[in-house]
């Protein structure tokens, strides 16, 4: 049976109330990471800006803040990739197609995929960092001539933490785009490819960083590193994005919990551009 | 100019490098060409040459027991393989294997080693540039040492 | 009639709470309860603290009996209006288990038409910030608005200052100027014990004219007004507020910070205290069938080991920069983020602060070591 909302008495629609999406397809990326196709219960499209994230509700177990990893042009899926790091992941990971979850969203900044038209883009993702990519990806490739030369660097811990692999082969198999790979580890008999972390990749990526957009995303340190390697090649800090992550309770900007410096990262991010981050990125504790 | 010394003046590693000691070095360099599933040197060889790959990846491995080989880092266009020559006790530490058909120049470390002994300041030019790399690769091996997209929870 | 200031007798102080309850209000206001003044309902001009005065200094409040028989003789307590507008406890919705789905109903209760009586000028300036909070931005707490609609303010203006007060610093008081539907100022004056009633709005002027005036007269208002004026000479503390965004933002790596983390032991009272502070968490439970699950939101503190938790660890993890994330959220970030101070200078932080950590001490010894540096 469908889950139903029951209508309000009181006036305002309220962001804290999920609405229900059933599992569609589960697909195992690697052996905590999992990729969910959900559709809504009442057949509602979710248009949604490549870099936003939902609020996803396991009934009596909790909430997170999970980014959306579909194509921005099909909304009538929703997708979402999540890895198992803590109780409501865990649970999440166990659905299986027919479960229904609660849906929030979407909330927060995205890609300034508009704002690159024009440019050369380079993306750099590591780990989990190509899930919130994804979508970007999907609208230059869909848009391929609105941009220049397109890069993808990504970098994983081992050729089996890889996610999206069939996409990545086929990436890589068009002309219009350069897709470089790394691990960190790899034994020779499963990879052909490069050893090293993804910074290494920077200096190989074809740009012209006078007409560049990068976008940055995976463990903090990671982006630190490939941000003083892009400004090496001669970025500038306005032309670099990042996403950020925090702790979040209500993705709304009330509860106060994913505050970094004066920005709520729920509404201000969780994409930022570098230069308004600038003073704060790498402080310690903050 | 001779072709190898043109070479070596177009690579970046050499770049500013005075032509007199590109000179003095492409005498102890020649092309080589490496087949795909080749091994370069293996763990525990004497350190007696070092290159610069111009085209092609080679695999810098190490074996563990139980494990069987791990690739710890590749090294492709443009890099330079090959430090120990200049650091006792001149041992390869690695294996290396080429990947894919690679194209290099090699340099005879004997021979560099006798050419910086008459002209010190070439030792300090190749000095800087080597522990330039040295440092890359160590700043790199930290990065990876994090574990940074492992899950920490 | 809005801006006219009439008199209201002491006898006939009853009567304005009666009249708010006969239209629906539930009078909520100053009380004595476990030897503090707190907020919570009262019916009857008895219920508030007459004759009763608060001493308060850096981890120090104690009551004590006054020489009068005032009822607003006193200042801000551990309470503040944020517990009716902003509830430490609310449940969000319920949902049941349907099949494989699940039904949600959300907490559709009605909540109280409050009248706030008693409410000071730094107070009425904390409740203009937190509107700020949970209203004008790009989403609106539903829950604060419902509540916040229909308060029916009293105010307060005070005629003696606190021992940790600094409205004057911060520019919230001591004079209430705005946002109340009435502004009292309490005069004891030889025998004569009366009240200066400034009216705010239209909805003050009616609930008014259900309780006995009198016209004020030029003394009366006189001594009003020099009563306000005296507080602000009173007040306990001072904070020079000149370029303190830019000044706290340049010190976040201020040795200071490791100065107070030896003293701030985390027990989050200041974010309880404070008039301001705004920030939850939810809970998701469920009962022990399992079959229903309920969403609630309580207060929070960012002083809390896992405020600030991502998987692995606390991006906060020490002590140090938990009470940096408070003051300079406090004092500075709140700025950018809302266009005003986070801060009203009710002193409460420091008064219920069981080390006695000041913030306006501590952002003096920031501000001063780069003067003497200078």
């Amino acid at each position: 049976m469908a889950a139903i909302v029951k209508p309000q008495t009181t006036v305002l629609t309220d962001p804290m109330m999920p609405v229900p999406y059933r599992i569609l397809r589960v697909r195992r990326e690697t052996k905590d990471t999992f990729t969910f196709e959900l559709h809504s219960v009442t057949g509602e499209r979710f248009p949604f800006a490549p870099g936003q994230f939902n609020m996803l509700y396991l009934f009596g177990v909790g909430e997170v803040p999970i980014s959306i990893s579909g194509d921005p042009a099909h909304p009538e899926v929703l997708v979402h990739t999540v890895r198992v790091v803590g109780t409501v992941t865990k649970a999440l990971c166990r659905l299986k197609r027919g479960d229904i979850l609660g849906v929030r969203g979407p909330f927060g900044s995205s890609w300034p995929v508009a704002e690159a038209v024009g440019d050369d883009i380079v993306i750099v993702a590591g780990g989990v960092g190509l899930a919130p990519l994804r979508p970007a990806i999907y609208h230059l490739l869909n848009h391929r001539g609105d941009y220049g030369r397109v890069a993808l660097l990504y970098g994983a811990r081992t050729p089996g933490d890889m996610l999206y692999t069939d996409e990545l082969v086929e990436w890589r198999g068009r002309f219009d785009i350069q897709v470089e790979v790394t691990v960190d580890a790899a034994r020779p008999d499963e990879w052909q490819g490069n050893v090293g972390v993804v910074t290494t990749l920077i200096p190989r990526a074809h740009f012209d960083p006078h007409h560049v957009t990068a976008l940055v995303c995976g463990p903090e340190i990671m982006m630190r590193f490939t941000i003083l390697e892009l400004q090496k090649r001669g970025l500038r800090d306005d032309q670099i994005y990042i996403s950020m992550e925090r702790n979040m309770k209500c993705a709304v900007g009330f509860c106060g919990h994913c505050q970094y410096g004066p920005h709520f990262v729920c509404k201000d991010g969780p994409v930022f551009r570098f230069d308004r981050v600038r003073e704060i990125f790498g402080k310690r504790e903050i | 100019m001779d072709t190898l010394e043109r070479l070596l003046s177009e690579h970046p590693f050499f770049k500013d490098l005075d032509p007199r000691y590109i000179q003095l070095i492409a005498g102890c360099a020649r092309e080589v060409t490496f087949k795909a599933g080749e091994f370069i040197f293996r763990e525990g060889d004497p350190s007696s040459h070092f290159w610069l790959i111009r085209s092609g990846k080679i695999s810098l491995e190490v074996f563990a027991p139980g494990r069987g080989p791990i690739m710890i880092e590749t090294l492709g266009d443009g890099d330079v393989m090959g430090w120990s020559w200049a650091v006792p006790p001149y041992r390869k530490q690695y294996d290396a294997r080429a990947l894919e058909l690679t194209r290099a120049l090699e340099f005879d470390a004997m021979c560099i080693r006798g050419k910086c002994d008459e002209e010190p300041k070439l030792g300090y030019e190749l000095f800087k540039r080597f522990s330039q790399i040295i440092g890359q690769r160590l700043q790199a091996t930290r990065l990876r040492l994090l574990d940074l997209y492992g899950s920490h929870s | 009639m809005i801006g006219e200031r009439v008199i209201v007798e002491r006898q006939d102080f009853q009567k304005l709470l009666d009249a708010l309850r006969q239209k629906g209000y539930v009078t909520v206001g100053p009380t004595v309860r476990d030897r503090a003044i707190i907020y919570d309902e009262i019916a009857s001009v008895e219920d508030l603290p007459i004759g009763w005065t608060d001493e308060q200094d850096g981890g120090k409040y104690r009551l004590k009996r006054r020489a009068d028989q005032a009822l607003f003789g006193y200042v801000v307590g551990p309470h503040s209006w944020k517990k009716f507008l902003h509830p430490p406890v609310l449940s969000l919705w319920k949902a049941r288990k349907n099949g494989k789905g699940f039904e949600i109903t959300p907490n559709r209760d009605e909540p109280p038409r409050y009248a706030f009586i008693g409410v000071r000028s730094c107070e009425l300036h904390a409740i203009f910030i937190q509107d700020r909070v949970f209203t004008n931005g790009k989403f609106v707490d539903p829950h604060y608005q419902a509540r916040r609609r229909n308060v029916f303010i009293v105010a307060v203006n005070c005629v003696q200052a606190g021992g940790t007060c600094f409205c004057v610093s911060m520019k919230t008081g001591p004079k209430a100027t705005a946002g109340f539907d009435l502004a009292l100022t309490e005069i004891l004056d030889g025998q004569r014990h009366y009240f200066v009633v400034e009216v705010g709005t239209t909805l003050g002027a009616e609930i008014l004219q259900r309780v006995p005036t009198k016209p004020a007269q030029p003394r009366d208002l006189q001594i009003a007004d020099e009563r306000v004026a005296q507080a602000a000479q009173q007040m306990g503390r001072q904070l020079d507020t000149t370029d303190i965004k830019e000044l706290l933002y340049r010190n976040l790596e201020h040795p200071r910070w490791d100065e107070v983390a030896t003293r701030c032991l985390n027990c989050t009272n200041c974010t309880m205290v404070c008039p301001t502070c705004f920030c939850t968490t939810v809970e998701d439970v469920t009962d022990l069938t399992g079959a229903e699950a309920e969403r609630v939101r309580k207060w929070d503190s960012c002083f809390t080991m896992d405020f600030s938790y991502i998987h692995g660890g606390s991006v906060r993890a020490s002590a140090k920069s938990r009470y940096r994330q408070w003051l300079t959220h406090k004092l500075a970030s709140w700025i950018d983020q809302f266009g005003t101070s986070g801060c009203v200078g009710c002193g409460r932080c420091i008064t219920w602060c069981p080390v006695a950590i000041d913030i306006t001490e501590e952002v003096r010894a920031i501000r001063e070591s780069e003067q003497s540096k200078a």
